[in-house]
This record gives structure tokens, C-alpha cells and sequence, in this order.
């Protein structure tokens, strides 16, 4: 269950980035805000595009356009427990699946570094509320990077399947 | 357009006592909120008849463009014709009813109905109908999409009334024109655009909620304390206590957060759009070479904080529209203001409002819990009624005979009603 990975000599094989997609989601579901955060390197980009999935997130309206400065905000926000929004928070389950490595630039999302690692996965997440319950789908493109021996996250793009139609409020991390 | 029974004077007068027992000058009911019969009204006396907001002519801007949207529940395309001309088209085939445009936005002079194939102009004339001989032959049918009668803009906002005559789109406005006027100069070249896209954030709330929270001034400080206190924002301040800033009642309904006092107190060129004049130097520079001394008092005092009855909102930087479905759902449609020949502003103005609004906004999203909270809370059986005196104690009358009260007093909800009762009642 190994695949080539990288251009340069750090290979990692499928199993270690499947760990780390695991991983990135758990400490979503479980609102572990800090852990989360730590994933993030600092050219980070955390996009959910709204309307076409393939706008531009400069120029056109997105759900989250979060670089990492904004990333932190959204955060701090979160932890100060008056993000009526999400307090309380809501209980979210995700199922992270068809985990691909991407050898394809395109979807490898501005600022690729060499040696970042393009990944695709497809999900399924309940998200229960005192209001109801939510179901929300998409495809997720992540850009990896070995940073001293560890992955971090550089670019997580989702794109919903109801990325055109109208919403319900999304609060927790997607 | 619906067509409706006419009433005898006895329901008329019925309805009349029931909308005046619901609604009093310093309460209104919690039913109005909940009440399905309620909704099936206020649809038939303000949202097909009064002029309601629907779209910008910037996204219709060459001859053939087209738009799908909406007036509540009604699915509206809007067209720009080969004369230029704008039309807001039921999308509702003539023959059999199906849906005749499918895309969410294009460029075409005619739209094809894939059920019989029926072929409309953008204006939404007939064009033809195949296997004619079935109608007796070529243009005998004297059909076309259904469309709204009256279509106005102003300032390139563009507003559409399912009635054919009432009062003109001038006379809606009212007071309100002047801040469309005062949006519209912060561009050099005189014109908004809309162009950055939409977000469509879906609400399990009552539009009125909505309606009324957009110039509730009294809520930011504690509904927006957690972004406000990580950011170290000052908007905060222009709505505590102490804010020398007024809410107006514009009257038609409409209401502001006039922020200016706030502004002029502090006379800093942009920080109405909380930044400095040397972020964003050639937009600075521009305006004053064309407005001359005249520009210090446009750079100072901004953009404005207007809800235009029913159903749109400016809130400076970004710009909403209420889309009512049902007595407790709604959609809010959200995008960035852009102002032509500002390049400076836009990209700021989308970073701005992606970070405030919609589904995930940092903002947005914690005024729709209040809302959807809210919906939940009116439906409980008492106190009954929902509360609008703040501030009505203090209320004065400025120089231009509008009512106004303080940042945080509840000024606007009460204008709202008044006007809406009147509809209600009509
Ligand atoms: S319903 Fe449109 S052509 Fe028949
Ligand atoms: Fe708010």
C-alpha cells in the first residue's frame, strides 16, 4: 500500500498521509482548536469557494478565504466561547475517503512550494445542533509539506457538493 | 401575477383589526414571526406588490446578459435586451409551466424551453413554437413569459413591483435615494458594481428578523463581542452607549445607523473602511483631484448603514438581500460592494466581506444563530410579544423631520412596523 510521493527524496507513502488526513479531521470533529491550528504552516490557505468552484478567492465571494493571520482570528474567535455560532459547538462525525495522491499542479491551489504534496479525498460529515441536523459532503485537495521531518498543512480547499446553492451557517472547521 | 378574489369590506375590515391588534406602537406579536397565514399575506400585500429589490444592472451589463432571481419564492430572470433594456421575466413557460431558464446566469437573445421546445425573446415575447400547424399556424398566439409590469432603477439598483401602478420607485425610496446617492459618489467614476459573486446563506428564521436586526444597534456589542475583542475592532464603540452616532427612521419603512457623527468626530479620511488614507493612496488621490476640497467630507463620513424595505441592506462594505421563503425560512444573498475605478477598495472589500459574511462569516454567522434562535423563541406561547419601546422616550425629530434616536435605541424596528402595519392594512 505505498505510493511514490514526492519529487524529492522524502518519500511518504500513502499510509502516512492517510494518517495525517485522519488526523487534521479528528482534531476538527472534536473542536481541538490548538492541534488544528498547529497543522497550518504560515503560507497557509483554508478556502471553501462559494458559487463556481474554481472562482478566483481574490476577487470573488468565498464561504472561508482564510489565509493564516485570518486562520488565527477565526480561531481565537472560536476559543473565546461567545461564537454564538458555535457555542455550543456542534457534534460533527467526518468520513475522510478515496484518499488519491495528485500529481497534478492544477489542483495543487496558488503558492505551491517544491516538494508539496497534492492529495485529494472525498467526505461525508453529520453535524448535529439543537436546530437539526446537517449533512454536508465535498471534495477536499490538500497541499502537504514535510517541515523538519513532520507534515503540515499549506492548503486545504473544499469544495462542497452544494458549493452553488444556499447554505445553512457553517461555523465549525470543514 | 396572482390573481386575487376581491375582498368584501367586511374581511377587509377584519384583516384591518387583526394587523392593528398584532401591531402596536411599542410591541408587536410573536405570531407574526410563525403565523403561515401571516406569510401568504405579507406575500400578497408587500413582496408582490410594493417595489421590492432584485438585482444590479452592472450583472446584466451587455445586451443579452441574464440572471436568475428571485422575489421571494418567485424565480425572476433578469434580462438586458438588444436595446438595453432591463426586464424581469417569470421563468415560467407559458405552454405547460416548466422552468424556461436552468442556468444561474449567461448571455443569450432568446430562452428555449426544453419541455415543448417554446422559444421566448428576452424581452420575454413568443418567438415560436415548434409543429405550428397544431396552433393553426405561425404567431397566432398571443402569449409570453409573464413579467413583472413595473421595472425602475436607481443608481443602477434595480427594483421591480408586481403591481402595475402604486407609487413610483422615487416615491418608495424617499429619503432613502440619498444613500444609494452617497454609496454610489464613493466611486470615482460614480457607479457600484456587483460583481464579485454571491454567497446564499440559508436561515431558519422569519425575514423580519432579519429586516429588523440590520439597523438594531443595540445588538453588535454583545452578539459581536467575540470577533470584536479578538480583532480589536472599533466598530464596537460606534454602537456602545456613549456613540454620538443616531439611528433614522427614514419613513417607507426604511432605517439607518447614520455613523456620521462618529466619523466627523474623529475626521480621519477612511476610517469609515477602517484603514488609513496611505493604504490605499491612488483611491485618495483620485477622489480628491475630482471632488476637490468637497472630497475630505465624502472620504470622511463613508459609506452608508441603510435598510431599504423590504428587502435590501448596505451595510458599508458589502450588501444583502432578504429572500423570504416561508413564515420561518429565508435565504440571505451576500456579496462585496464594489466601486467602480476603486480597485484599492475591491480587493479589500472582498477580503472584508468574506470574513464577515455568509454561512461561515465571522459576523454574519452569529447574527443568523440570534435569528434562527429567535424564531424558535417567538413561537413559545408567552410573553406573547416581542418588544420595540428602547429608546422611544428620546426619540427627537432632526433638522430634515426624520425621527431619530440614539446608536442603540430601537428607532428603526418601530418605522419598519409602522410602515408595514400600513400594508398590511391597505
Ligand atoms: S411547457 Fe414549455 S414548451 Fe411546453
Ligand atoms: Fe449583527
Amino acid at each position: 500500500m505505498t505510493a511514490p510521493a514526492t519529487t524529492d527524496d522524502t518519500a511518504l507513502d500513502l499510509r502516512q498521509v492517510e494518517q495525517f488526513l485522519y488526523r487534521e479531521a479528528r482534531y476538527a470533529d472534536e473542536h481541538d482548536y490548538d492541534a488544528w491550528e498547529a497543522l497550518w504552516t504560515d503560507d497557509a490557505l483554508y478556502w471553501v469557494p462559494a458559487g463556481a468552484p474554481d472562482g478566483d478567492p481574490v476577487q470573488q465571494m468565498s464561504v472561508i478565504s482564510d489565509n493564516r493571520s485570518r486562520i488565527a482570528t477565526r480561531l481565537g474567535q472560536l476559543r473565546t466561547g461567545k461564537r454564538y455560532a458555535q457555542s455550543p459547538p456542534s457534534h460533527l462525525r467526518r468520513i475522510v475517503s478515496n484518499v488519491e495522491i495528485l500529481d497534478d499542479d492544477d489542483a495543487a491551489g496558488p503558492g505551491r512550494v517544491p516538494g508539496d504534496l497534492t492529495v485529494g479525498a472525498n467526505f461525508v460529515l453529520v453535524e448535529s445542533r439543537e436546530r437539526g441536523k446537517e449533512i454536508w459532503a465535498g471534495r477536499t485537495t490538500y497541499r502537504l509539506r514535510l517541515v523538519e521531518g513532520r507534515l503540515r498543512l499549506a492548503y486545504k480547499k473544499v469544495v462542497l457538493v452544494d458549493h452553488d446553492r444556499a447554505l445553512p451557517t457553517l461555523s465549525f472547521l470543514i | 401575477m396572482t390573481a386575487t378574489l376581491p375582498e368584501t369590506a367586511h374581511q377587509q375590515t377584519d384583516k384591518a383589526d387583526k394587523y392593528a391588534r398584532l401591531i402596536q406602537p411599542t410591541r408587536v406579536h410573536g405570531s407574526l414571526y410563525t403565523d403561515p397565514e401571516v406569510f401568504a399575506e405579507e406575500l400578497e400585500r408587500i413582496w408582490y406588490r410594493t417595489w421590492v429589490y432584485v438585482g444590479h444592472e452592472s450583472e446584466v451589463r451587455r445586451p443579452g446578459d441574464y440572471v436568475r432571481k428571485n422575489i421571494g419564492p418567485q424565480d425572476v430572470v433578469m434580462t438586458r435586451d438588444r436595446d438595453g433594456e432591463v426586464h424581469l421575466l417569470l421563468n415560467r413557460c407559458a405552454h405547460r409551466g416548466n422552468l424556461v431558464c436552468d442556468a444561474p446566469s449567461g448571455n443569450s437573445n432568446s430562452f428555449r424551453c426544453p419541455y415543448h421546445g417554446w422559444t421566448y425573446r428576452n424581452n420575454g415575447d413568443l418567438l415560436g413554437y415548434p409543429y405550428n400547424k397544431g396552433y393553426g399556424g405561425k404567431g397566432k398566439l398571443a402569449l409570453g413569459l409573464g413579467r413583472l409590469p413595473r421595472v425602475a432603477s436607481y443608481q443602477g439598483f434595480v427594483f421591480g413591483s408586481f403591481a402595475s401602478d402604486g407609487p413610483t420607485l422615487t416615491e418608495h425610496l424617499g429619503a432613502a435615494a440619498g444613500e444609494l446617492d452617497r454609496l454610489a459618489r464613493l466611486s470615482p467614476e460614480g457607479e457600484v458594481e456587483l460583481t464579485a459573486g454571491w454567497l446564499k446563506h440559508r436561515t431558519r428564521a422569519n425575514w423580519k428578523l432579519l429586516a429588523e436586526n440590520e439597523t438594531d444597534g443595540y445588538h453588535p456589542q454583545f452578539v459581536h463581542g467575540s470577533i470584536f475583542s479578538v480583532t480589536g475592532s472599533p466598530i464596537g464603540a460606534l454602537y456602545s452607549d456613549n456613540s454620538t452616532a443616531v439611528t433614522r427612521d427614514l419613513g417607507g419603512g426604511h432605517s439607518e445607523n447614520d455613523l456620521r457623527p462618529e466619523f466627523r468626530r474623529f475626521g480621519e479620511p477612511m476610517r469609515w473602511f477602517g484603514t488609513t488614507e496611505d493604504r490605499v493612496p491612488q483611491y485618495v488621490a483620485r477622489m480628491r483631484e475630482l471632488h476637490g476640497p468637497a472630497a475630505e467630507e465624502i472620504l470622511v463620513e463613508g459609506s452608508p448603514h441603510v435598510m431599504i424595505f423590504p428587502n435590501l441592506f448596505i451595510a458599508e462594505i458589502q450588501l444583502f438581500v432578504i429572500q423570504p421563503l416561508a413564515a420561518g425560512e429565508c435565504v440571505q444573498h451576500a456579496t462585496a460592494i464594489q466601486l467602480k475605478g476603486a480597485p484599492e477598495l475591491n480587493r479589500r472589500m472582498v477580503s472584508q466581506c468574506v470574513g464577515s459574511a455568509g454561512p461561515a462569516g465571522m459576523l454574519l454567522a452569529d447574527d443568523t444563530e440570534m435569528y434562527e434562535r429567535n424564531q424558535r423563541g417567538v413561537a413559545l406561547r408567552e410573553p406573547e410579544w416581542v418588544d420595540i419601546r428602547r429608546g422611544v422616550d428620546r426619540e427627537r425629530t432632526d433638522d430634515n423631520g426624520f425621527r431619530i434616536g440614539t446608536a442603540t435605541d430601537e428607532t428603526g424596528m418601530r418605522g419598519f412596523w409602522s410602515h408595514y402595519r400600513n400594508l398590511m392594512e391597505a
